[in-house]
C-alpha cells in the first residue's frame, strides 16, 4: 500500500511539470494549429540554459527568470526565421519543418552543452524526503511541482485575464476576425512559441534537477506528447490532467511492470495508453469540437 | 468648396484578387465625417470586396488594389496593412457575426479593447453596456451560444471597443427577426449620433438601409451604377421595381435591364 502511494505522489509530482511543457505544446497548438514537434528539444534547451546561469553563481530563481527571457527571445527568434514565411503553407509542411527544427536544435545543443550528463551543483532542492504520516516525498520533487503549478497558474491567468492573452485566444479563433480589430497574426504566432518556449524551458529545468541533465531531457519533453494529445490538443484544462495522468501512468508502469518487461516501459507505457485511449476519444478528453448553433 | 468633409473618399478603384480576377471596376464612393452611407446592391456585386479594400482585410484573400486610391482623413490607405489601416481608426464588422466563439461575450469585447488609446477597458465595457443593454445580461455566456441577435451585438460592440472612427458594417440585417433588427439599427443610429462614429452601411436590405442612410449607392458587378439621397432613391422607379421589390420585373431581370427597359419606355411614352 505504501509503495503504491509513494508512486502515486511522485507521478503527480512529475506531472506537474509534465503539465507545463504540456501547455507549451498547447499553446502553439490552439494559437497557430501547429504541432510542434520540436518540443522536447525546446525542454532540453531550457534545461542547459538553467543549468549554465547557475553554474555561474547565479541563483536558481534568478537563473529560471534569466531561462524564461532567453525563451521568449529563442521563441521569437525560431518563429520568425523557421516559421513565419511558411504561414499559409499546408499544415503537413509547418510539422515537419518543426522535425527538422527539432535535429537542428539537437545538434546545437549538443554541440554547446556537449553529451555528458550534468547535475546542478551545489543541489539546489536535497533528495532527501520529507515524511506526511507514512508517506515520503522527495524535497526536490515537491518544490519542483509546486514551482510548475505557480507558472501553470500565471500563464493561464495571461490568457483569461490580459487583453493580449485574450487576443491571443481570439486568433486561435478566428484569424480573420481578430485581424479585422488590428491583432496580428504573426505577432501572435511569435507570442506563443515565446511563451511556449518559457513553459518548455522551466519543465526541462525542473527536470534537470531531478534526474541531471542530458539529451535525455528531450525525449522527456517529446514524452509530453500523449499528455497533450490525451487532453485535446487544444484545452488548457486538458493540459494540466493529461500531464498529472502521464506522470502516474509513467510511475505505476516503472514501479509495477518494470519486473515484467524490464527496460523502457516506463516510457513506451504512456504511447500505449495514448493509442488505446484515443480510439474511444479521438478529441482528446476536451478537444474542440466546433461549436454548431440552429 | 465642400460643405461637409469627407472622412473617407473612395476614387475610382479597381479591385483583382489573385491578380487575374478583375472584381471591382471603377468604384467610387464618398462618406462624410459624422454621416451613415448605404451601399446596396444584389449577391455578388463586390459590396464585400469594397469593404475589404477600405479595410486592408483584402490582402488576406490574396487581393490587391491596383488601381485609384482610398484616402482616409486625407491620407491614401490602399497600400497599408489591415493592422495599420484598424489602428488608424477604420474597423470592418465582417459578415456572418463573426464571434471569438469559445470566447465569452466579454472576453470578445476585450479583444477589442487591445488597440484602445483612451481610458480603460473598463470605460469601453460601461459604453458597450449602455447601448447594448443586452450584452451586460449576457456577459459571462460563450458566445459561441447565444443568440444571433446577440452574437451580431457582440461583434458592433467588439468594434465599438476599439474607439473607431469609421465603421463598416457587412450586412448586420442577416437573418435576424425583423424585431431584432429594428432594436439593433436603433442603436447603430445613436452610435453615430452620440458617438460621433461614421458608418459605410452594406446591406441587402434595401428598405431598411434608405431609413437609415440619407445617402445610398447602388452597386452591380463590380461598378456603381447610381448614387444619390436616400429620399430620391425611395422614389426612384428602378429602385422600387428592382429592390424595393413593388413591382414583378425586379425578380427576374437585372438591374441594368430594368433600367434600360425603362429608358425606352420613357422615350416612347
Ligand atoms: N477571395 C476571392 N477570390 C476570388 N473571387 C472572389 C473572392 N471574394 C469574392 N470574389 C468574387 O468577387 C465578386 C464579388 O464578391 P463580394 O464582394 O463578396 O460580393 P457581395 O458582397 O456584393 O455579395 C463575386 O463574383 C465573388 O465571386
Ligand atoms: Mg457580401
Amino acid at each position: 500500500m505504501e509503495l503504491f502511494f509513494m508512486t502515486l505522489t511522485t507521478g503527480i509530482m512529475v506531472g506537474g511539470i509534465y503539465a507545463l511543457v504540456a501547455l507549451g505544446w498547447v499553446l502553439i497548438f490552439k494559437c497557430s494549429g501547429v504541432l510542434n514537434l520540436a518540443m522536447g528539444e525546446l525542454t532540453l534547451i531550457g534545461a542547459y540554459v538553467t543549468l549554465s546561469f547557475y553554474s555561474m553563481g547565479v541563483p536558481f530563481v534568478l537563473s529560471i527568470l534569466c531561462t524564461l527571457i532567453i525563451g521568449i527571445v529563442l521563441g521569437i527568434l525560431i518563429e520568425r526565421i523557421f516559421l513565419d514565411k511558411l504561414i499559409g503553407e499546408p499544415i503537413l509542411a509547418v510539422i515537419m519543418v518543426t522535425v527538422g527544427l527539432s535535429f537542428f536544435l539537437k545538434g546545437l545543443v549538443g554541440f554547446i552543452w556537449g553529451t555528458d550528463t550534468r547535475v546542478f551543483e551545489p543541489a539546489i532542492f536535497s533528495l532527501k524526503p520529507f515524511t506526511i504520516g507514512f508517506l515520503k516525498i522527495s524535497i526536490v520533487y515537491f518544490w519542483s511541482f509546486v514551482l510548475a503549478i505557480v507558472l501553470f497558474l500565471v500563464f493561464v491567468a495571461f490568457f483569461k485575464y490580459t487583453r493580449w492573452g485574450l487576443s491571443m485566444q481570439a486568433t486561435a479563433d478566428d484569424e480573420t476576425a481578430a485581424l479585422s480589430l488590428g491583432v496580428s497574426a504573426r505577432f501572435v504566432y511569435a507570442a506563443s512559441w515565446a511563451i511556449a518556449f518559457m513553459a518548455a524551458g522551466v519543465g526541462g529545468a525542473l527536470l534537470g534537477n531531478i534526474n541531471g541533465v542530458n539529451i535525455s531531457i528531450g525525449y522527456l519533453g517529446l514524452l509530453v506528447l500523449p499528455a497533450v494529445v490525451l487532453g485535446g490538443l487544444n484545452s488548457v484544462p486538458g493540459a494540466i490532467v493529461g500531464g498529472l495522468t502521464i506522470g502516474i501512468l509513467q510511475n505505476f508502469a516503472g514501479t509495477y511492470l518494470d519486473g515484467f518487461f524490464p527496460g523502457g516501459v516506463k516510457e513506451i507505457f504512456p504511447f500505449a495508453f495514448m493509442a488505446v485511449f484515443l480510439l474511444f476519444k479521438p478529441y482528446g478528453l476536451w478537444g474542440w469540437i466546433k461549436i454548431e448553433r440552429m | 468648396m465642400e460643405a461637409v468633409e469627407n472622412i473617407l473618399s473612395i476614387n475610382n478603384i479597381e479591385v483583382k484578387y489573385h491578380e487575374v480576377i478583375l472584381v471591382l471596376k471603377g468604384v467610387s464612393i464618398e462618406v462624410p465625417r459624422g454621416g451613415i452611407v448605404a451601399l446596396l446592391g444584389a449577391n455578388g456585386a463586390g459590396k464585400s470586396t469594397t469593404l475589404k479594400s477600405i479595410s486592408g482585410l483584402l490582402k488576406v484573400e490574396v487581393g490587391e488594389v491596383t488601381d485609384g486610391a482610398i484616402e482616409f482623413e486625407g491620407v491614401r490607405i490602399h497600400k497599408k496593412t489591415a493592422v495599420e489601416i484598424a489602428k488608424m481608426g477604420i474597423i470592418q464588422v465582417i459578415e456572418g457575426r463573426r464571434v471569438f466563439e469559445h470566447l465569452t461575450v466579454e472576453e470578445n469585447l476585450k479583444v477589442g479593447a487591445h488597440l484602445r488609446k483612451t481610458g480603460s477597458v473598463r470605460d469601453g465595457l460601461d459604453l458597450v453596456y449602455h447601448y447594448f443593454p443586452r450584452l451586460l445580461q449576457k456577459r459571462s455566456e460563450v458566445a459561441g451560444f447565444v443568440s444571433g441577435g446577440e452574437q451580431q451585438m457582440t461583434v458592433v460592440g467588439r468594434a465599438l471597443m476599439t474607439e473607431p472612427k469609421l465603421v463598416l458594417l457587412d450586412e448586420p440585417s442577416m437573418g435576424l427577426a425583423p424585431m431584432l433588427i429594428h432594436e439593433i439599427f436603433n442603436i447603430l443610429m445613436k452610435l453615430n449620433k452620440e458617438e460621433r462614429i461614421s458608418i459605410l452601411l452594406v446591406e441587402q436590405n434595401v428598405k431598411l438601409a434608405l431609413n437609415v442612410a440619407p445617402y445610398a449607392y447602388v452597386m452591380e458587378t463590380g461598378r456603381i451604377v447610381m448614387d444619390d439621397t436616400s429620399e430620391k432613391l425611395k422614389e426612384n422607379e428602378d429602385i422600387k421595381d428592382f429592390y424595393l421589390g413593388l413591382s414583378e420585373k425586379g425578380k427576374t431581370k437585372s438591374f441594368a435591364e430594368v433600367k434600360h427597359y425603362k429608358r425606352r419606355k420613357r422615350w416612347l411614352t
